[in-house]
């Protein structure tokens, strides 16, 4: 461990940082735009040409917004609650690769921060803290609505969990190894999509109902709990829990990349391999819109079915989609 | 080894230092007047009663205690996922049997209504 190394972690880190909460504001006005779009309307189009300013007036409005704190709330969890949220969000992608190695100042870089050969694990349990952050914020604000958007987010965060761990298994099951790279790099030949239809589908799902977004998008239903868990954060502690949805809508679509759609690989990615981060962002911006449409086009559905749908249809599934790849592994390979 | 966990120690505690900065920030910027109905709980106009949390169902519960079970089966499936062709068929019929056992426990919960919301 030497000085240039803990130069580079600490360089890349604040990349990966950098860009997703970029990416996050700019998804904000990514979804105004395309629902605007589909509703036949404009979207925002007045803070500098065609909106692209949107994003900067919105966080500076919100950073010189006051900030309410209930005459009951727990202050310390509070307070502590958006920034257990987000940072979690925020280290999930660490071990997502954007590509292969490149040469630049006469070094050689590769384009992750971590190839850990416990990935998906390590996703696993990073996205399973957020849900504390949640919980703590609907309870300690001491609101009857935030307190059942809380429980309620809890509830279908981790039931669905399930399903999602499931799906991770079947690429993992093809390859052998838990290590992203590794993945991305087994899919050269074909994408998982196409030998894993089903374990994908249980995982877009499954990481709709994860990051809390339309049509399953419970925790916050506007007519029933107000804004559910942070009906009483206003300010930048509103923004952090706003930051933390939209960096997860990322984090979660760069995963499903990476495990289904062949990552960082596309044509020519062998003799130029700087075009890896640029097939990766073209996919996860494909990724996204699909997210966006799905809320543009289906009804919020009610929260038994909900529950149902991940304890009793997603998750036999996607057990079932393990057992079967795992048979005819056994079968293909003697 | 663990040079490749090094890494993420460091974007962890970025990620947490910009956290707290966030909020710092808003702390510091916003205006602070608060009054006695700012503080009150928000209940869509309504005057608040009762105390704001209160028990809550314990299907919710039942949910989480379930959701520990099968998470960590989920989880004895990934080393062996990982394993999978050094284990080979017999591997394979040890986790079929693993699995028929806890899918088992995960009818009989389906059938007594743990997983029913009504």
């Amino acid at each position: 461990m030497n000085a240039t190394l803990v130069i580079e972690w600490v360089v890349k880190s604040l990349v990966i940082i950098l860009v997703l909460t970029g990416g996050f504001a700019y998804t904000t006005l990514y979804e105004r735009k395309v629902l605007a779009r589909m509703q036949v309307r404009r979207g925002p189009n007045r803070a500098g040409p065609l909106g692209i300013l949107q994003p900067v007036a919105d966080g500076i409005k919100l950073i010189f917004k006051e900030e309410l704190t209930p005459h009951n709330a727990d202050k310390f969890i509070f307070t502590v609650a958006p920034v257990i949220t987000v940072v979690p969000a925020l280290v999930i992608t660490a071990v997502v690769p954007w590509g292969r190695e490149i040469s630049l100042f006469g070094r050689t870089f590769t384009l992750y921060l971590s190839n850990v050969n416990v990935a998906v694990l390590y996703i696993l349990s990073v996205t399973s803290i957020s849900v504390y952050g949640i919980t703590l914020a609907g309870w300690s604000s001491n609101n009857k609505y935030a307190t059942l958007g809380g429980v309620r987010a809890t509830a279908q965060m981790i039931s669905y969990e399930l399903a999602l761990g499931c799906a991770y298994i079947g690429p993992i099951l093809i390859v052998g190894s838990m290590s992203l790279v590794d993945i991305v790099e087994a899919q050269a030949g074909v994408w998982f999509i196409f030998l894993q239809p089903v374990a994908f589908l249980v995982y877009f799902l499954a990481s709709l109902a994860e990051v809390n977004r339309a049509p399953f998008d419970m925790p916050e239903a506007e007519q029933e709990l107000t804004a559910g868990y942070h009906t009483e954060y206003s300010g930048m502690k509103f923004a952090l829990f706003f930051m933390a949805e939209y960096i997860k809508m990322i984090a979660v679509a760069m995963i499903g990349v990476s495990l289904f759609l062949g990552g960082y690989l596309g044509p020519g990615i062998d003799r130029f391999p700087i075009l890896g981060p640029v097939y990766l962002f073209i996919k996860v911006a494909v990724w996204l819109f699909v997210i966006i449409w799905v809320r543009a086009t289906l009804p919020r559905i009610r929260y038994d079915r909900l529950m149902a749908l991940g304890w009793k249809v997603m998750f036999p599934l996607a057990l079932l989609s393990v057992m079967i790849t795992a048979l005819v592994l056994l079968f293909v390979e003697s | 080894m663990l040079n490749e966990y090094y890494p993420l120690v460091v974007i962890s505690m970025i990620a947490i230092a910009l956290g707290f900065f966030v909020v710092l920030l808003g702390s510091i910027l916003g205006p602070r007047r608060p009054t006695q109905h700012k503080g009150q709980p928000y209940e869509s106009g309504m005057i608040p009663y009762g105390p704001g949390t209160r028990r809550i169902s314990v299907r919710y519960y039942l949910v989480a205690v379930l959701f520990i079970l099968f998470d960590i089966e989920v989880v004895f499936f990934l080393p062996w996922a990982v394993a999978f062709r050094k284990l080979g068929v017999s591997g394979f019929i040890l986790m079929v049997i693993f699995a028929v056992i806890l899918e088992i426990a995960f009818v009989y919960a389906w059938k007594k209504g743990a997983l029913e919301w009504e």
